[in-house]
């Protein structure tokens, strides 16, 4: 086992819109060690959705190099990129991406059937990630009896369940309330702390970032900073402050009552 | 294998999804396939009838009739000389190889009497062979023999249809008929034949000793009483038609003392051409209706080609998803392609119940005798199935060589 989860060196990606070329990664290099809880920031076109893309095997690089846990991905054809980003990736996105008419415990079970391998039991192991994210007792309910934090808690079992060395989320937040997003940043931190999984976080939000123990900033396809965060936050901690949840029901006042009464 | 089952779950719900949709994307198939069982019901059921009547004319069966004779300049129609002889019959069945058997007939029209009852019928005067070539069963009592022919007996065998119009529900085996004031005893009657080809009725006839029929009911002059109107000759096989044929018109030539320059004084008829071209058109049509079909067919087919482009092009995201968590591109492939399998098989099986249903509906309405072959329904079924294949297989592809990352990005 390497050290490194994720090394990159001299990653370029240049796209042709119509006459013009895009340079969206201008040589980047980074590498990131397992069991980190890493924040990728910056502003749209700067080229981190790209890394991610291919950080998250969906992409291939121009040129330069990508080794992901030991392995050189940058040469690696169509099917078997498919094969590692069933094996050792786990993804989470901004829209959630759920089947729709499809129970939770199938759409986390998903990327078992794709697996290479025969995998028994999956159900079990579907009804095992969903209690996890907390969401036991909701196994059969569709997408859309689900509220948008329990559909990326759907999302997050799904990206889990078959045990990857790293999940990378795209906004995950971006989607949320704050509370919600809170509560997202809580199940990060506890997947990261307790499973050891390494996680990258592409977010917009600063104080989302705060949650992760590295930020790199992008700009113009290059990476302007790359540092450590000295007080992450502590997102289980800070839901225990909170006030309670609202309850669903929103209750009418009593005047109003009377008045629709009479 | 393992990959079929939950691919054809995830095909049943995608296309529960859009009902209707996958409902008038079946209707192709559907049209087709039943089209098809219908047609090939009715077209087999109507072979059928052709081969069980070419079965009631008698296998190998060949018709030496007398031909046309020039009387004072006057040229007669085929059948009126009266050239053919019982001593003709005689040598064809002893000088030609490939002849089985040879029963000379005369005809003749005339009103049978059963106490109170008369019935118009018709009178063959023939041999006991004419029954075993016709392959005419006796149905009770006993056929008459050669010893009845040659003591020209009074007796006779009654056709169904006879035996109905004279006596009802009562046996008429053992029981006198008159013909023209002769009476004949029924030694027995006949196993009815249904119609000929030609939609004559087989079982409106009285069969008699061709020398009782000639001399005792016919009534002919006494220089022609060896003169019978036809023969009917079975030949050894069916390879062998075409040879006894040519045994029979030497035969024939010779004992009719005929010059080379002189045409035949008689007509070789042989039944098995007409029938020939009976199946032969009824091929013609068959093939006519499958390419119909395959037509139909192949429309319900760009039908599923369509709805399942559709159907990719909607569902852009959800593939994007599925290859994103680590599906292949034969995953995707066969996603799709078991959807538009299943799309086509489930209207082959409708298209199957409906042909079954409307070939049922066409025998019970319009009398026409429908076969129902499980060969067309395997068939069919298959056909449906390799449809679904060829004209899933463009969207499937389309769908599996999908970029992941525009295909998430889809709006």
């Amino acid at each position: 086992m390497a050290e490194q989860l994720i090394e990159i060196d001299h990653l370029t990606k240049t796209y042709q819109l119509g006459d013009v070329t895009v340079h969206a990664l201008r040589g980047v290099s980074l590498s990131i060690e397992r069991g980190r809880f890493v924040a990728i920031m910056g502003p749209s076109g700067s080229g981190k959705s790209t890394l991610m893309n291919i950080v998250g095997c969906l992409d291939k690089p121009t040129s330069g190099k990508y080794v992901l846990d030991g392995v050189n991905v940058s040469t690696l054809g169509r099917d078997e990129l498919a094969e590692i980003r069933n094996q050792k990736i786990g993804f989470v996105f901004q829209q959630f991406n759920l089947l729709a008419r499809t129970t939770a415990a199938e759409n986390v079970e998903l990327p078992l059937l794709y697996s290479s391998r025969e995998i028994p039991n999956r159900q079990e192991k579907a009804m095992q990630a969903l209690r996890w994210v907390g969401l036991a007792g909701r196994e059969q309910h569709h997408p859309n009896q689900l509220s948008g934090g329990q559909q990326q808690r759907v999302a997050i079992a799904r990206a889990l369940i078959n045990d990857p060395q790293i999940i990378l989320a795209d906004e995950p937040t971006g989607a949320l309330d704050s509370r919600t997003s809170i509560e997202i940043m809580a199940l990060f931190q506890k997947l990261n702390r307790e499973s050891g999984m390494s996680i990258i976080l592409v977010t917009h939000e600063p104080d989302i970032a705060q949650y992760s123990d590295r930020i790199i900033r992008f700009k113009d396809g290059h990476i302007v900073s790359d540092q450590p965060v000295v007080q992450t936050r502590e997102a289980q901690s800070e839901l225990e402050t909170l006030p309670d949840e609202e309850p669903a029901e929103v209750e009418v006042p009593s005047e109003a009552q009377v008045e629709l009464v009479s | 294998m393992n990959k079929i089952l939950p691919a054809m779950k995830i095909a049943f719900r995608a296309l529960r999804i859009n009902k209707m949709r996958s409902a008038l994307t079946m209707l192709g198939i559907i049209i087709g396939v039943g089209a098809v069982i219908a047609m090939v019901a009715v077209g087999s059921g109507a072979t059928e009838r052709i081969q069980q009547q070419i079965a009631s004319i008698g296998s190998n069966v060949i018709m030496v009739m007398p031909g046309s004779i020039t009387a004072s300049g006057i040229r007669l129609g085929s059948g009126n000389a009266v050239t053919l002889t019982t001593d003709d019959a005689k040598a064809i069945a002893r000088d030609c190889p490939s002849v089985e058997a040879v029963a000379p007939s005369s005809r003749s029209g005339a009103q049978v009497v059963y106490g109170n009852n008369n019935w118009a019928t018709q009178i063959l005067g023939t041999t006991p062979d004419y029954l075993s070539i016709r392959d005419i069963q006796i149905q009770s009592g006993a056929p008459f023999t050669q010893q009845d022919v040659d003591s020209d007996a009074k007796v006779a065998l009654l056709g169904q249809t006879v035996v109905d119009n004279l006596f009802g529900g009562n046996d008429p085996v053992g029981q006198v008929i008159r013909i023209k004031k002769v009476p004949l005893t029924v030694v027995g009657t006949l196993v009815p034949k249904g119609q000929s080809p030609t939609g004559q009725d087989q079982d409106d006839v009285v069969l008699l000793p061709i020398t009782t029929a000639q001399k005792k009911v016919f009534g002919v002059n006494q220089a022609r009483a060896n003169s019978v109107g036809s023969l009917m000759v079975q030949a050894r096989g069916p390879q062998l038609i075409d040879s006894a044929e040519a045994e029979m018109s030497a035969v024939l030539r010779q004992r009719h003392h005929l010059q080379q320059n002189q045409d035949d004084d008689f007509t070789i008829r042989n039944l098995q051409e007409v029938f020939q071209a009976q199946e032969t058109s009824s091929r013609v049509m068959s093939i006519l209706l499958a390419a119909i079909a395959s037509v139909s067919l192949i429309v319900g087919g760009i039908g599923i080609m369509n709805i399942m482009l559709v159907s990719v092009t909607e569902r852009t995201r959800e593939i994007g998803l599925r290859q994103a968590i680590g599906a292949k591109t034969k995953d995707i492939l066969t996603q799709f392609l078991v959807e538009a399998v299943t799309l086509s098989l489930l209207g082959g099986i409708a298209g199957i119940l409906l042909g079954l249903l409307a070939s049922k509906l066409i025998s019970m309405f319009a009398q026409w005798s429908t076969l129902i072959s499980p060969g067309a329904i395997l068939l069919a079924f298959v056909f449906s199935a390799l449809v679904g294949v060829f004209f899933g297989f463009y969207p499937a592809r389309k769908a599996a060589l999908l970029d992941p990352i525009d295909a998430l990005r889809y709006e």
